[in-house]
C-alpha cells in the first residue's frame, strides 16, 4: 500500500514540478499515439465503408482478417515492422527504425485494423435503406458515401476511442521499433517497463497514472462531443 | 399527355428468382397510378427498378423520350424523387433533411434552406424546422419525408407504401395533404400500396401486380367493377371505401 501511495505522491510531485523528462516522455507518447491513430483514421475509414458497402468475391474472408488484425498482439506487429525496417529489409531504405516514425508505423499498423472493423459495423449498422435514400436524392457515389459516414459519426468516434486506447498503451511494438532511447524514442508505456524492471516502483507508479489521466482525458473529450450529438 | 416515363421488358431478379417481369410500362407527364398487389407481388422492386436503383435482368427505361443509360442515371435521379416506407430521415435537423436533396444539386445553404422551408410549410410542417429530425412522430417523419422529396421540384415521384407505417388517422389526412399537392403541382407520381385509401385519393390508373406480373390494370373504377383475382376482390372490400 505504502508503494501505491508513494507512486502517487511522486507522480503528483513529477506533474506538478514540470518535470522536463516526464513532460518530454508524455508529450512522445502524445504525439506518436495521436499521428498513428490519425494516419489508422485516414487508412481505415475509407477502407472499412468500401467493405461495408461493397461486393466482391471473397469479402467475407477479407472482413474476418479485418477481424482477427483487431486483436493483432503488438509484439508481433514488432517484430514484423523491425524486419520490415532492417538494413537489409524491405523498408530498410528509410532509415526510421529506432525513431519515432518507426513508432508510429508499428501503432498505425495495430490501430488500423480496429477503426476498419468499427467503420464496417458503424456503417452495416445505419438502416438497410438509407444507402438507396441517398441515392434516390441524387447523391453521386462520392456524396453518398460522405452522407453515409456522416450518419455513421457517433459509432465512428468509437473507432476513434478504440484505436487510440489501442496504442497509447501499447508497449511490445513500440519497444521492439522504438528501442526505448532516452529523449528521442522513450514513451509512457517503455519508460513504465524500464522503471519496473530497475525496481523504481514509485517512478512507474507514477508514469502510469500519467498514462491512466491521458488515456481518460482523451476519451473522456471524445466522449463528450459523442454524446452531445446523441440524438435524444 | 405525352409519356413521361416508358420502360420495356423490365426484368428483376433478387436473390436468384424473378421478382419482376414487366413487357411494357409507362406512365404520362401529371398521371398517378397506382401499384397495389400483394406482399412479395414486386411493387417495392419495380419502383427500385424503374429509380434505377436495382440491377435490371435486361430492359430499358426512357426518360421523357430518352433512354437512361448508365452513365447517366445519377442525373436522371436527379430528376425524380422516391419516399421510402420508413421516412429515412437523417440524423439532423428537420430543415437540413429537407435541403439534403438540393445541397446534393449544389445549390448554396442558405437558398436550399430557403426552398426546404417553403416544402415544409406545403406539408403543413414548417412550425417543426429547428427539430431534430429523429425526435418526430410517425406522422411527422413522414410528411417530412415527403416534403424532402417535393423539395427538389421532381417531374416524376415514386413511393412505395409512405404511409404504411402510420395509423388510420394521420394516414386519411396525409393522403389527403398528398392528393392535393399531387394535383396542385401537377407531378406525376407511382404509388405502391396495400391501401385503397392512398390508391383512391390520388390516381388516375390502377396497375395490380401479383408475382412480379401485371395481372390487372385500368382506371381504378374500371379495376374494382371487374377484380381480375382474389387480391383485387378482397382489396376492393377494404374497409375504408366510404372514404
Amino acid at each position: 500500500m505504502d508503494l501505491i501511495l508513494d507512486g502517487i505522491r511522486t507522480a503528483l510531485s513529477l506533474i506538478f514540478s514540470l518535470d522536463r523528462e516526464v513532460l518530454a516522455v508524455t508529450l512522445l507518447s502524445l504525439k506518436v499515439s495521436c499521428s498513428a491513430t490519425l494516419a489508422s483514421l485516414f487508412i481505415g475509414i475509407p477502407a472499412g465503408v468500401l467493405l461495408a458497402l461493397s461486393d466482391f468475391p471473397g469479402r467475407r474472408f477479407v472482413i474476418s482478417l479485418v477481424n482477427t488484425g483487431m486483436g493483432l498482439p503488438p509484439v508481433v506487429v514488432g517484430l514484423f515492422v523491425t524486419i520490415f525496417l532492417w538494413r537489409n529489409g524491405p523498408l530498410g531504405f528509410l532509415e526510421i527504425l529506432y525513431t519515432p516514425a518507426a513508432m508510429i508505423l508499428a501503432q498505425a499498423v495495430i490501430a488500423t485494423p480496429i477503426v476498419t472493423g468499427i467503420t464496417i459495423a458503424s456503417i452495416q449498422n445505419l438502416p438497410a435503406n438509407l444507402k438507396l435514400q441517398v441515392r434516390a436524392l441524387g447523391a453521386t457515389r462520392l456524396q453518398t458515401v460522405w452522407i453515409l459516414v456522416r450518419e455513421a459519426r457517433l459509432p465512428l468516434l468509437a473507432a476513434v476511442m478504440a484505436g487510440f486506447g489501442g496504442v497509447i498503451s501499447e508497449v511490445g511494438a513500440s519497444i521492439m521499433v522504438g528501442g526505448n532511447i532516452k529523449g528521442q524514442t522513450r514513451v509512457l508505456t517503455t519508460a513504465t517497463v524500464m522503471e519496473t524492471g530497475k525496481g523504481d516502483f514509485d517512478v512507474a507508479i507514477a508514469l502510469s497514472l500519467i498514462l491512466l489521466a491521458l488515456t481518460f482525458g482523451v476519451n473522456y473529450l471524445l466522449t463528450v462531443i459523442q454524446q452531445r450529438e446523441r440524438p435524444r | 399527355m405525352s409519356n413521361l416515363l416508358e420502360a420495356e421488358n423490365l426484368r428483376i431478379r433478387r436473390g436468384g428468382v424473378q421478382v419482376l417481369d414487366l413487357p411494357r410500362f409507362s406512365v404520362a407527364t401529371e398521371e398517378k397510378v397506382a401499384v397495389v398487389g400483394p406482399n412479395g407481388a414486386g411493387k417495392s422492386s419495380l419502383l427500385l427498378g424503374l429509380a434505377c436503383l436495382l440491377r435490371r435482368e435486361t430492359g430499358t427505361i426512357s426518360f421523357k423520350g430518352e433512354p437512361v443509360m448508365e452513365r447517366g442515371e445519377t442525373a436522371y435521379r436527379r430528376k425524380i424523387a422516391m419516399v421510402f416506407q420508413e421516412p429515412l430521415l437523417f440524423d439532423t435537423t428537420v430543415l437540413d433533411n429537407v435541403a439534403e436533396g438540393l445541397r446534393i444539386r449544389g445549390k448554396g445553404r442558405e437558398e436550399a434552406r430557403d426552398i426546404a422551408r417553403d416544402s415544409l410549410e406545403l406539408f403543413k410542417v414548417g412550425q417543426l424546422t429547428g427539430r431534430s429530425a429523429h425526435k418526430l412522430s410517425g406522422g411527422e417523419a413522414q410528411r417530412v419525408s415527403l416534403a424532402r422529396a417535393f423539395a427538389v421540384k421532381p417531374e416524376l415521384i415514386l413511393m412505395d407504401e409512405p404511409f404504411s407505417s402510420l395509423d388510420l388517422p394521420t394516414r386519411i389526412v396525409l393522403a389527403e395533404d398528398l392528393g392535393r399537392i399531387l394535383h396542385e403541382s401537377g407531378t406525376a407520381a407511382i404509388i405502391a400500396t396495400h391501401d385503397r385509401l392512398e390508391a383512391f385519393h390520388v390516381v388516375d390508373r390502377l396497375l395490380v401486380l401479383d408475382g412480379g406480373i401485371v395481372v390487372q390494370e385500368g382506371r381504378p373504377s374500371e379495376v374494382m367493377a371487374q377484380p381480375a383475382n382474389a387480391f383485387v376482390a378482397a382489396f376492393r372490400r377494404t374497409s375504408y371505401s366510404g372514404l
